[in-house]
């Protein structure tokens, strides 16, 4: 039985861990290569004090990469790392001030629990009251005071889990990394652990930079999201920001669950007035969308919309909404999940499960004010 | 019924010939050993002509000094090549554990020694030994250092030089094996604790391949206890009884004093040494299999 551990208190508060100011990191011009294959193109990134920052992105994108960069453990083909201003790329992993969780908890098989979050200390030389004191302390905040002397092999998953960022906490570090910590954990487990992640980050002032391909823990972890595709930053902000305003069609298909609808159309301008027309929707466009529509060169577009912006609305006028064939319905709970035709698209949203449907049926959903993204056809870009 | 009966009889009528081979090969002439031993023979008796004396033969080995002599030499032999190759082929593993060029050639070339049937092992070593026309001494004389008469003053330490060269890759091979299925992200994540690559090798490496250094070890040991072949060719036991190991003993108890019961004797605590070590080392890995499968008892899942 997992028992939150309701009073993570005073980890690092009142400077127990000694820093108010934790350092600043900044990559610059950040290149990988492996031979001749070039897989990190430039990456330039500046992470602010005590910032939650999440790399997220598809798997092979280069997020893991970028962190090891940061943490020494992979060599900087070229470019530079700055931490707190100073060059780091030729420091050894020790000397860069930092602390990392790994996917599999790369856990000391051999020492016990209090062995494996001291080793660090023990390594420094440090006094061993103070060592058992610290020990103690990071192991009551985790809930591991009572595995103190077991063994990583004698501990659940989510137990390892916790150790290995007992592990990290007990160092003197001012940057924490963590490399997709979560993903080897069931999903009940993950859902857990998060929520503490959560709570850990906001009581411990630390930098967190931390990599996933999970987009809802980016979404609920991330002071600042860095989307990466390609060995390419793609985008990067707050979560509010990128999943209202995605500056392409991957950032914009990436965030958010179930993912955004991709339908072509076109611009055509009908007296004065600006639409996105494609097979099965004829959207008329307001505001600054249409104005930014009318100035674009290309008028091959991508319509995108999110499922949470269509609303099931019978009435609806036809230049504001959508009509989908049902094709699929998912019951997930108090909602269901309806994958529809439009035209040649497949379009996915959202309904209320109380609201009687018949596969094959023809529903009109209205799209919410707001809910039009475009991206031009070619470049993938928003316009 | 029948047909239930013809199953469970199958397997073993497949092991059959597997058995009565091993039945023939191994167990027939172990027991003829052991019968032996009781026994005043001579070869040139049949078993059946030879008087039966009881524990004699071991009683007289128990108190005869040539035999403790030669169980000095073997033990002596053992403990000094384990150590050193142990110390050697781990050192050497630790060092070759990293991704250089043309490092598959060198593992390979470093194996080469293992590879070469014993007595050749044994005659190369005896013509490099060789006090005129050796390898060694003509390179001393060309330095202007004095010749060393290694097979003669210093035999049991150049025995010991040529089965370390022989089975130290051994060792290597092995440890390399383990080096290299060592967690990765184990290493990574002592890095960023602060270890040394020295502290890495004594806090994490070593701790974490010692199952694996402790069956290699007494694999060694068990090999070691047995060697024949590079000491009959280079020494034949000499000078006087510093190079005779036990089965070189057991060889010539039984050829040249011609008593087939002692040497049987003497086999037989060969054996029982042996049997010992052996048994340390199942007793070890099902001690570890045990422990490994109560940790992982202990772990279902305190996360239910």
């Amino acid at each position: 039985m997992i028992v939150l551990p309701v009073t993570i208190v005073n980890v690092t508060g009142n400077n127990a861990w000694g820093r108010d100011e934790m350092p600043n990191i900044r990559l610059e011009k950040l290149i990988k290569r492996y031979g001749n294959v070039e897989v990190l193109h430039g990456i330039e990134l500046d992470m602010a004090d005590n910032e939650f920052t999440v790399l997220v992105g598809p798997s092979g994108c280069g997020k893991s990469t970028t962190l090891r960069m940061i943490a020494g453990l992979e060599d900087v083909s070229d470019g530079e790392i700055y931490i707190d201003e100073k060059p780091v790329k030729h420091l050894e992993p020790k000397d860069r001030d930092i602390a990392m969780v790994f996917q599999d908890y790369a856990l000391y098989p051999h020492m016990n629990v209090a062995r494996n979050m001291s080793f660090a200390l023990r390594l420094q030389k440090r006094p061993k009251a103070e060592i058992d004191q610290k020990v103690r302390d990071v192991a009551a905040t985790l809930g591991l005071s009572d595995y103190l002397d077991r063994k990583p092999g004698e501990l659940s998953g989510g137990q390892r889990q916790r150790v290995a960022m007992g592990r990290a906490l007990t160092r003197d570090a001012g940057t924490f990394l963590f490399d997709e910590p979560l993903s080897n954990l069931d999903a009940k487990l993950r859902g857990q652990m998060r929520a503490e992640l959560a709570l850990m980050s906001q009581r411990v002032q630390k930098n967190m930079i931390y990599v996933t391909h999970d987009q809802i823990e980016a979404m609920t972890l991330a002071d600042r999201i860095v989307v990466m595709h390609g060995g390419v930053i793609q985008q990067q902000g707050a979560p509010k920001e990128l999943f209202e305003h995605p500056v392409n069609k991957f950032v914009a298909g990436f965030l958010g669950m179930p993912p955004m609808n991709f339908l072509n159309g076109e611009i055509v301008e009908r007296s004065g007035d600006v639409f996105v027309v494609g097979e099965g929707f004829d959207l008329k466009l307001d505001g600054a969308k249409a104005a930014a529509a009318k100035t674009h060169s290309s008028k091959d577009v991508i319509l995108g919309v999110r499922p949470s912006d269509l609303r099931y609305d019978a009435n609806a006028p036809s230049n504001g909404s959508l009509s989908l064939d049902v094709l699929v319905s998912e019951y997930v709970g108090a909602q269901s999940v309806l994958l529809c035709q439009c035209g040649p698209s497949k379009v996915m949203v959202e309904l209320g499960s109380d609201t009687p449907v018949a596969l094959g049926q023809t529903l009109t959903f209205a799209v919410n004010a707001g809910g039009v993204h475009l991206f031009d056809r070619k470049t993938e870009v928003a316009i | 019924m029948r047909i239930a009966m013809a199953n469970r009889m199958t397997p073993y009528m497949f092991m059959a010939p597997a058995v009565i081979i091993m039945a023939i090969a191994l167990l027939y002439p172990l027991g003829y050993m052991v019968w032996g031993s009781f026994r005043e023979w001579n070869p040139s008796q049949s078993i059946g002509e030879a008087e039966f004396v009881g524990l004699k033969n071991y009683i007289f080995l128990w108190s005869d000094p040539n035999f403790h002599e030669s169980l000095g030499v073997t033990l002596r032999f053992a403990f000094f090549v384990v150590t050193i190759e142990m110390v050697l082929g781990v050192g050497l593993a630790l060092l070759l554990d990293r991704d250089i060029r043309g490092m598959s050639v060198l593992r390979t070339m470093f194996i080469l020694p293992m590879m070469i049937a014993p007595v050749v092992v044994g005659l190369m070593w005896r013509y490099m030994y060789h006090p005129t026309i050796g390898t060694f001494n003509r390179f001393l004389e060309t330095i202007g250092l004095p010749k060393v008469d290694w097979l003669g003053d210093y035999a049991l330490t150049s025995i010991i030089i040529a089965d370390i060269w022989q089975w130290t890759p051994f060792i290597f091979i092995l440890s390399l094996a383990a080096l290299q299925s060592l967690p990765r992200s184990a290493l990574e994540a002592a890095r960023i604790d602060g270890a040394t690559p020295w502290q890495q090798i004594i806090h994490i490496k070593l701790p974490l391949m010692m199952p694996v250094l402790i069956v290699t070890g007494l694999l060694r040991l068990i090999d070691a206890f047995k060697v024949l072949e590079v000491i009959l060719v280079m020494t034949n036991g000499g000078p006087g009884l510093s190079t005779e190991i036990l089965a070189l003993r057991i060889s010539r108890t039984a050829t040249e004093f011609r008593e087939l019961g002692v040497a049987a004797a003497m086999s037989n605590y060969l054996l029982i040494l042996l049997l010992l070590l052996t048994v340390a080392m199942f007793g070890f890995t099902r001690w570890q299999e045990a422990r490994a499968a109560k940790l992982r008892m202990v772990a279902q899942d305190d996360d239910q």
